[in-house]
């Protein structure tokens, strides 16, 4: 390893181009929310037509929102980190470079084929079998080039953002090959190798470590690397984060039957899922604590730099939100929550607040170094994302609680004789008004991630893509 | 041995493997070798 010193620059090729796109399929994804949000309120929008019918849109916002945005953002900072923490070049150039390609591609494809019609019917794995071999292949080449260069690695200890990065990867590879098994028929139909109960919880097992894995260890990967370097400080507690880690590994695999309570789940398993959902609050908040507690003695830097704001807030959100999962994954709360739009508020209050703020920070802090310039084109215009943003995400979840808690109260409300106190479109009614004020937020969150595409491509204009060196001297281990 | 002991070994397996890495992520000897590690973001880049 020590002899080989021609490679003396990091290779930021695929980075850059991921962090573009990933603020392209932002806007792009969060736009199509906006458009099933305000389906929702106002039906006539759904058009009368097929390919722009809400149940086809809905899937469409989802996927671009989880994997074109923030997939992008993934492979943008995970590139970024494993290089600059093993102190070494990506292994196999190439291959980078080709899952730039191939992962853009399953993302048009994913744009095609659902406004079409073409879905497995499967929440979050909604892509047909030839989209999925696609990413199967693109995510081996992932695969091979970030524990390719851990494993090139100029550097004993590997850090814990890639102890992170890496678990998403592995799990993400598991969850795909398992929950998308499925017998094809034809091109573009296929029916899945599981049925009944077996089908709902290997469905769910992947549905809630996609949040576990996907959206939430990849990111605290973001986090264990943007955080110390925007705050300019170490992490608060290293041996915190390492048990941050165990802990989310041991625990989450478990929680997925929390989504189907009251189900035909056998009832131990909806016990279990409870339990473990419970648990799960310990290691989440070790590790949102730990995030905080890095900023310790630099809280002044809040004051006036948005970038940091940012990912401070997107701490917060985590620890709300992995306060909040575990409480709704109670069986009596969840007899209140489910099926209403608390859910959808919750998801969101991670989506948007934790998963969005962390990603954006991070890409704010990833643009002007990919392009050779100190800061971003325009500070102001990140503080306006920034408050953009914020109010957009409380305005949206607390209408949607409140739209929730409502419609949950109103749905089991019996009278004396033991008839429904209320009608169902009585409950949608009451809904109603939530449901605008959630597009209104919707529209505010997105108009900052459009105030962010200008200021990156204003960014992208003014520098140039910078050469970055890889440090001569190892410092230490 | 049928499937049910398994299901007990790798969970109670599971859970004394967690205890074992939380004991060694706070014995004092990797102290110094964990204050090095979180210093790495700082060092992997020429600002």
């Amino acid at each position: 390893m020590s002899a080989n010193n021609i490679e003396t620059f990091y290779d930021d090729w695929a980075i850059r181009r991921f962090t573009v796109m990933a603020v392209v399929w932002g806007v792009v994804g969060m736009l199509v929310g906006v458009i099933v949000a305000a389906q929702l309120a106002f039906p006539e929008l759904n058009l009368g037509l097929p390919w722009t019918s809400f149940g086809r849109l809905r899937p469409l916002h989802t996927n671009a929102v989880i994997f074109a945005f923030g997939g992008s953002a993934l492979f943008a900072t995970s590139y970024y980190v494993v290089q600059r923490t093993s102190q070494v070049s990506l292994a196999f150039p190439t291959l980078a470079r080709l899952t730039f390609w191939g992962y853009q591609a399953v993302i048009v494809l994913a744009a095609i084929t659902l406004p079409l019609g073409y879905t497995s019917g499967k929440e979050y794995a909604e892509l047909e079998w030839p989209i999925d071999l696609l990413l199967t292949v693109v995510w081996v080449m992932y695969a091979l080039v970030f524990f390719g260069t851990v494993a090139n690695r100029k550097i004993k200890h590997i850090y814990v953002a890639n102890w992170f990065y890496g678990a998403f990867i592995i799990v993400v590879a598991i969850l795909h090959l398992v929950n998308s098994a499925a017998v094809p028929s034809e091109w573009f139909r296929s029916y899945s190798a599981y049925s009944g109960a077996q089908d709902a919880m290997i469905q769910w097992w992947y549905g809630h470590n996609a949040v576990g894995f996907f959206l939430t260890a990849a990111f605290l990967g973001m986090m264990y690397y943007f955080v110390p370097k925007q705050a300019q400080r170490p992490v608060y507690s290293y041996r915190l984060s390492i048990v941050h880690f165990w802990g989310l590994i041991f625990t989450y695999m478990w929680a997925g039957p929390h989504h189907l309570h009251y189900t035909a789940l056998p009832d131990w398993t909806q016990s279990l899922g409870m339990v473990l959902s419970l648990i799960l609050l310990a290691p989440s908040w070790g590790g949102m604590i730990n995030g905080m507690m890095t900023m310790s003695g630099a809280w002044h830097k809040l004051r006036d730099d948005p970038v940091l704001r940012f990912m401070i807030v997107s701490l917060s959100f985590y620890g709300m939100s992995t306060f909040e999962g575990p409480m709704m994954a109670i069986k009596t709360v969840n007899a209140l929550s489910h099926y209403t739009d608390w859910t959808v508020g919750h998801v969101h209050s991670g989506a948007l607040g934790w998963v969005g703020f962390v990603s954006m920070g991070s890409l704010y802090y990833l643009t002007p170094r990919l392009w050779g310039m100190k800061q971003m084109y325009s500070v102001k215009a990140i503080e306006w994302h920034f408050w953009l943003a914020t109010i957009g995400v409380v305005l949206y979840i607390s209408a949607m609680w409140i739209s929730g808690v409502t419609a949950g109260l109103m749905w089991r409300a019996i009278n004396e004789d033991g008839t429904l106190t209320y009608t169902f479109v009585e409950s949608v009614k009451a809904m109603h008004p939530f449901y605008v004020i959630r597009m209104v937020g919707g529209l505010m969150y997105v108009s900052g991630m459009v105030i962010m595409l200008w200021n990156v491509i204003k960014t992208v204009q003014s520098g140039q893509a910078a050469e970055a060196k890889i440090p001569a001297v190892t410092a230490h281990a | 041995m049928d499937i049910t002991d398994l299901r007990i070994i790798s969970t109670v397996g599971a859970l004394v493997t967690f205890i074992g890495i939380m004991i060694w992520a706070w014995s004092g000897r990797n102290k110094k070798d964990f204050d090095e590690a979180a210093r790495l973001p700082l060092e992997g880049d020429e600002e």
